[in-house]
């Protein structure tokens, strides 16, 4: 639309063509504003904050000159790259479990309780409902439970299913199921809206065709849903990859269980080393962008359409 | 895995006893058909008669609530259908989006890890002239062309049975004239049985050896289709299946050869094999195009009934034919379809006229005509 607008203003017919690329120019402004503003200046000063050094004229913490000190990300990277791969290994495991409890849901909701739209809205409001409790609030109830405290660390160890010394809290498995629990919603939606279209139809003709139900939904109802899946996993694996409340150890976390989240937030807020944090956060952004590009175009090139 | 093997030909299809009942209502009603093996069959009727309904519980994709489905000798009742030896052709052809043409016509072989299965796509797509676009997604084809896919896709399998669900239902006239050879053609070179559901009864009557009239859930009447439309037994067939001219009388006499009708004081004779009953209440009847229309007084055979002092009061002229609507006084109004064989036109609104037409063609229905509003809907829209 846009392009063809502005290719419009390069050919010699003037009055239609040019009012119709001011028109477009006009609406465009709003949301180029937007992102100038609100994406473009924060990832400007992002950049420009992670070639920081240190102000050599000052003692202070937290004093930094601009300049163009590359040598940070060699840094940044040397020290943490543990806790990518720990971040990223967190984030992959709690998308594929929120995968893998996600789509039933979306699947019994989408699907099953077709032509039952008051028990699907209800579901829907069920799956929704975690959301009119504050995030932390819910973080932080799960710490109640799963603590050293709680009555399910208790009585496992009065079962002796668990060590003495045993702990849940400030594992990699509090920390995944945290990651999990907290974005099954966002795997949950947008399954439910491919597979709420999609057309029963197909599935009496694969089954008609030979296919037993099993062959059916992973030769039929599973592609057929990608679109959705592919938008879940992303919903999930974005935000868990850069999360830095479950794996804090004020909440499902530990010192063993860092995730880059953390690291970002200790070295902008506790050691004020803002180009660290700043690293910190356009290595993470690189690699996340890197790997939903790839992800993207193999589920779109082989599955989707 | 599937207990389904490839037919070297059709199987016959029986049913027996068959009742569907759905929340609030009768879908099939006690139905008992048997179709043999390699014929074409047409399941023919109204929308909502439950020949689609029929159509599922034999693919199995519904369960009748009693009775028994049997393909070729075999109880399938309790099958599920992806062991029946059955395909379908849907009427929305239910094409994988998904998939290329190609993988659409080899999905059901692959299931059954047949192998060659993609040269046997090919060949099956080869059949109904479809090979070239084997790699392209069946939305970038045309109607026609996925039509003839889905009928690729099913034929491929070779089942025992070939179930067609409307499937010419979204063509336009001049596609669905020209798809209904073909799938005549099909059929007679894969030898397969087809059960071909369709509300259109010129469709079934062109492709079908036997068509089944259903209405109501029930089957009205099954036959070859020159029989059906020559001897309608019951009023819904006779007005479904074409149109009729039908008058309602009581039986005055009546031997082995012939029954003689009173309507309204006028005799109207029929053969006796002709009329599903011979006493009482009858409704006799014949088809527009075998009434003669007379000026005046003609001379009329004496194995012709007559019908004189009637008044035109519509006449429509199509070319071949004029399609004119007499007023008989006592008697009501016959429809008459006659051929523009002669020059001159078509016979004036207001003339004065008599009827006649052989009493051979005359037949005597089980039933009478009641206003059936869907039946009558419906003949409008086909």
């Amino acid at each position: 639309m846009a392009l063809a607008g502005f290719a419009d203003t390069s050919s010699r017919k003037v009055s239609a063509p040019m009012r119709k690329s001011r028109v477009v120019i006009l609406l465009l402004l709003p949301g180029v504003a937007y992102l100038a503003l609100f994406f473009l200046t924060p990832l400007v000063a992002l950049l420009l904050t992670s070639f920081q050094a240190p102000d050599p004229n000052s003692f202070d913490f937290g004093a930094y000159i601009y300049a163009f000190q590359w040598q940070n990300y060699v840094a940044g990277v040397a020290e943490y790259w543990p806790i990518f791969l720990r971040s990223f290994f967190y984030a992959i495991v709690a998308t594929l479990a929120a995968f893998l409890i996600g789509y039933p849901i979306a699947y019994f909701i989408g699907v099953y309780l077709r032509g039952r739209p008051s028990l699907q809205a209800f579901t829907l409001i069920l799956v929704v409902a975690p959301f009119f409790i504050s995030f932390l609030l819910r973080t932080l109830a799960w710490k109640q439970i799963l603590g050293d405290e709680g009555w399910l660390v208790t009585t496992l160890k009065s079962l002796s299913i668990m060590p003495a010394d045993g702990q849940i809290t400030g594992t990699a498995f509090s920390v995944i199921f945290g990651l999990t629990y907290n974005f099954i919603p966002f795997m949950v939606l947008p399954i439910y809206a491919s597979l709420e279209r999609l057309d029963l139809r197909y599935l009496e003709a694969s089954s008609d065709l030979y296919s037993r139900p099993s062959t059916t939904f992973f030769k039929v109802t599973l592609p057929m849903s990608i679109p959705g899946v592919v938008s879940g996993t992303l919903l999930t694996f974005i935000p868990a990859s850069g999360d830095y409340i479950n794996a804090s150890d004020d909440f499902l976390g530990g010192p063993s269980t860092q995730m880059v989240g953390n690291q970002i937030q200790v070295n902008f807020l506790k050691l004020l080393d803002y180009p660290m944090a700043a690293v910190l956060s356009v290595v993470l952004m690189v690699i996340i962008m890197a790997i939903v590009t790839f992800y993207v175009r193999r589920s779109g090139t082989e599955d989707l359409v | 895995m599937a207990q389904a093997s490839f037919a070297d030909q059709g199987a016959d299809l029986e049913l027996s006893g068959i009742r569907k009942e759905f929340p609030g209502f009768l879908a099939i009603d006690d139905l008992d058909l048997l179709i043999p093996a390699g014929s074409f069959f047409a399941l023919l009727g109204p929308s909502g008669c439950g020949k689609t309904t029929t159509l599922r519980i034999v693919a199995g994709l519904e369960p009748p609530t009693r009775g028994s489905v049997l393909i070729g000798g075999n109880d399938v009742t309790h099958l599920k259908a992806y062991r029946r030896p059955v395909n379908t052709v849907f009427q929305s052809y239910a094409l994988f989006p998904h998939l290329s043409v190609l993988q659409n016509v080899a999905f059901g072989l692959k299931r059954r890890h047949i192998s060659g299965a993609e040269a046997e796509a090919h060949e099956a797509l080869r059949l109904v002239e479809l090979d070239h676009v084997a790699d392209r997604k069946p939305q970038q084809l045309s109607g026609g062309q996925q039509q003839r896919v889905a009928l690729a896709r099913a034929i491929v399998n070779r089942p025992s049975l070939l179930l067609l669900d409307e499937p010419l239902g979204a063509l336009d006239l001049k596609l669905r004239r020209q798809m209904q050879l073909e799938l005549k053609k099909i059929q007679s070179q894969v030898g397969l049985t087809f059960v071909h559901v369709t509300h259109d009864q010129e469709e079934a009557m062109t492709m079908a050896d036997t068509v089944a009239v259903m209405n109501h859930g029930r089957i009205e009447q099954m036959g070859i289709p020159t029989e059906l439309y020559e001897l309608p037994r019951t009023a819904f067939v006779a007005d479904f299946l074409g149109q009729s001219n039908l008058f309602r009388g009581n039986v005055v006499s009546s031997s082995s050869q012939r029954i003689v009708v009173d309507v309204a004081g006028v005799s109207i004779t029929l053969p006796s094999p002709r009329s599903a009953r011979d006493s009482g209440d009858l409704s006799v009847g014949m088809r527009p195009e075998k009434v003669q229309m007379h000026l005046g007084r003609a001379k009329t055979p004496s194995d012709h009934n007559v019908l004189t002092g009637g008044r035109v009061i519509e006449v429509s002229y199509s070319g071949v034919s004029t399609q004119y609507t007499v007023n008989f006084p006592a008697v009501g109004t016959v429809l008459v379809f006659q051929q523009n064989a002669d020059s001159g036109g078509p016979v004036a609104a207001g003339t004065e006229v008599s009827v006649s037409w052989p009493i051979e063609s005359t037949f005597g229905l089980h039933d009478h005509r009641t206003t059936d509003v869907a039946a009558a809907k419906y003949k409008q829209e086909a």
